[in-house]
């Protein structure tokens, strides 16, 4: 009777649909099984780190209240009255940073591997879009509990965007909602962080997806030159799909641990006619960038040490993004040890300058 | 024939001319409304900031000027100073340090000496004076 009933139901909808080919597709689908495999679980991890940053972030909007006046008090109303609402932002705030670190190692397994290359040359550019706006709600969220040391790095932050020639100060006042940091700006970040930033997201995610489920997954160069029957593979339902799971719950436990031992402080209210204490730092994320601008000296030839040192960081950013353009050599099929080299530059360097500006 | 294609390219440019239009009169009032407004506020000549035997030599005083955080120094000989307490690096707020008799910064260690001037670490120009004017015991910080 009861299976009768279930029988029908999914019928009904079937009639509409037609599953078949959704089925058909799934059954077909495999995942290719080789030494690299690990990785191709990170961008499973960021995607779900990402749905934790969706309904945490929600949660908060409840009792959130964006303005100068409200908005650190009502993130303490938050962390003290309401029940769990410590584990929410605590969560919210550590997810945020996995999904970052997720996001890189996503990043760099996917460049190593070269899995950039034609035909994913656009799932790579999306996926640089998603890193670079994941970052970008990192800064603006960073604000939104208007303390102090987020006061002052967000000061720093939109300062150094206002030396850019030309462009500088039209977007300084841009994003600052005026000349000055103010409950104006916290409006635009909190507006940026919530409305903006998430519609451009799911857009961009959406590309994504839907390009690695028609695409599939990249093989490494090494295992597609290998003869089809040494290739090893696994069914993506229910195989990988079921690995996949266990690894968003081992990054569950994971932040949950984190957040439960280790809460988000909110440290003390920002006020704009204070002066700025020692220890203002950037997250993490940005360290790398910040301590190199300290490295660069006030003027080299015509340019100021910060005009300098933005135009690189933006050149290289954009340089990266392209790289399945320019990389000619591995699209002919050739190895390239280059790509390596500057990859290995770049984790080496970032991990440096990460650590140096935490040593200071 | 040639009438014909008179014709259409009359109607793309109509087309093409009024989709312009449209996207235009869609987005000037749109990138407008971006633009912050300017302050009004912000005209403040002067303010007065406190009485001279509240602050003892050596040390400072913080105080708002219109929208803008000000540092007022008073140094070991009693002489008073007042700065902008913008930092000319990358706009952190300064403070005075009694132990190094500078004002500092704290973002990135940043130095300028009682007269404003910057003396090391990043900051690439001065900070910016006030003029301090002593009515009594009052004290008024102005623009120079
Ligand atoms: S902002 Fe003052 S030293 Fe950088």
């Amino acid at each position: 009777m009861k299976k009768n009933y279930w029988k029908r139901f999914y019928n009904w909808f079937d009639d509409r649909i037609q599953f078949e080919d959704i089925i058909q597709f799934a059954a077909k689908k495999y995942v290719p099984v080789h030494s690299h495999s690990i990785w191709y679980y990170f961008g499973g991890v960021t995607l779900f780190l990402f749905i934790i940053q969706v309904v945490t972030g929600i949660l908060l909007l409840l009792y959130y209240k964006g303005s100068e006046d409200l908005a650190f008090e009502s993130i303490q109303y938050i962390m003290t009255e309401v029940q769990f609402g410590w584990l929410i932002r605590s969560v919210h705030s550590w997810s945020a940073n996995l999904m970052v670190l997720a996001a890189f190692i996503h990043m760099f397994s996917v460049y190593f591997t070269r899995a950039y290359r034609k035909p994913r040359e656009i799932t790579w550019v999306t996926g640089m879009l998603m890193l670079f706006l994941a970052m970008g709600f990192g800064f603006s969220g960073y604000l939104l509990p208007w303390n102090e040391l987020a006061f002052f790095a967000t000061k720093v932050g939109t300062d150094i965007a206002g030396v850019i020639p030309v462009i500088g100060k039209p977007m300084l006042e841009f994003l600052r909602g005026g000349e000055d940091v103010t409950g104006a700006t916290l409006s635009r970040f909190f507006g940026f962080h919530v409305a903006v930033m998430p519609a451009i997201f799911t857009v961009l995610l959406g590309i994504h997806l839907i390009l690695v489920q028609r695409q599939g997954m990249s093989e490494p160069i090494e295992y597609e030159d290998k003869p089809e029957k040494e290739k090893k593979s696994m069914p993506f339902f229910p195989n990988f799909l079921l690995r996949d799971l266990l690894f968003w719950l081992i990054v569950l436990n994971i932040v949950a641990l984190l957040a439960v031992l280790f809460p988000w402080e909110l440290g003390v209210k920002a006020d704009p006619f204070a002066s700025a204490p020692a220890g203002i730092k950037p997250e993490w994320y940005f360290m790398f960038m910040f301590q190199t601008l300290k490295y660069i000296p006030a003027h080299v030839l015509f340019f100021d040490g910060e005009v300098l040192g933005i135009l690189l960081f933006s050149a290289a950013g954009l340089l990266w993004t392209l790289v399945p353009f320019w990389d000619r050599k591995t699209l002919r099929g050739e190895k390239t040890r280059f790509i390596n080299y500057l990859g290995i530059f770049a984790i080496v360097y970032i991990i440096l300058l990460t650590v140096l500006g935490y040593l200071e | 024939m040639e009438v014909d294609k008179n014709k259409r390219n009359f109607l793309k440019y109509v087309l093409g001319g009024s989709l312009t239009a449209l996207a235009a009169m869609i987005f000037y009032p749109i990138v407008e409304y971006l633009k912050p407004p300017k302050t009004k506020s912000a005209e403040v000549s002067s303010v007065k900031i406190g009485k001279v035997n509240e602050i003892p030599n050596d040390s400072s005083l913080m105080f708002r000027f219109g929208t803008k955080p000000g540092i007022l120094v008073r140094t070991q000989n009693g002489e008073f100073r007042a700065f902008e307490a913008t930092c000319t690096h990358l706009d952190c707020t300064v403070q005075f340090k009694q132990e190094m008799g500078v004002i500092w910064c704290a973002c990135h260690n940043g130095k300028f000496d009682l007269h404003g001037r910057n003396i090391s670490g990043p900051p690439p120009r001065p900070l910016t004076p006030y003029k301090v004017n002593i009515q009594g015991e009052d004290i008024f910080v102005s623009k120079i």
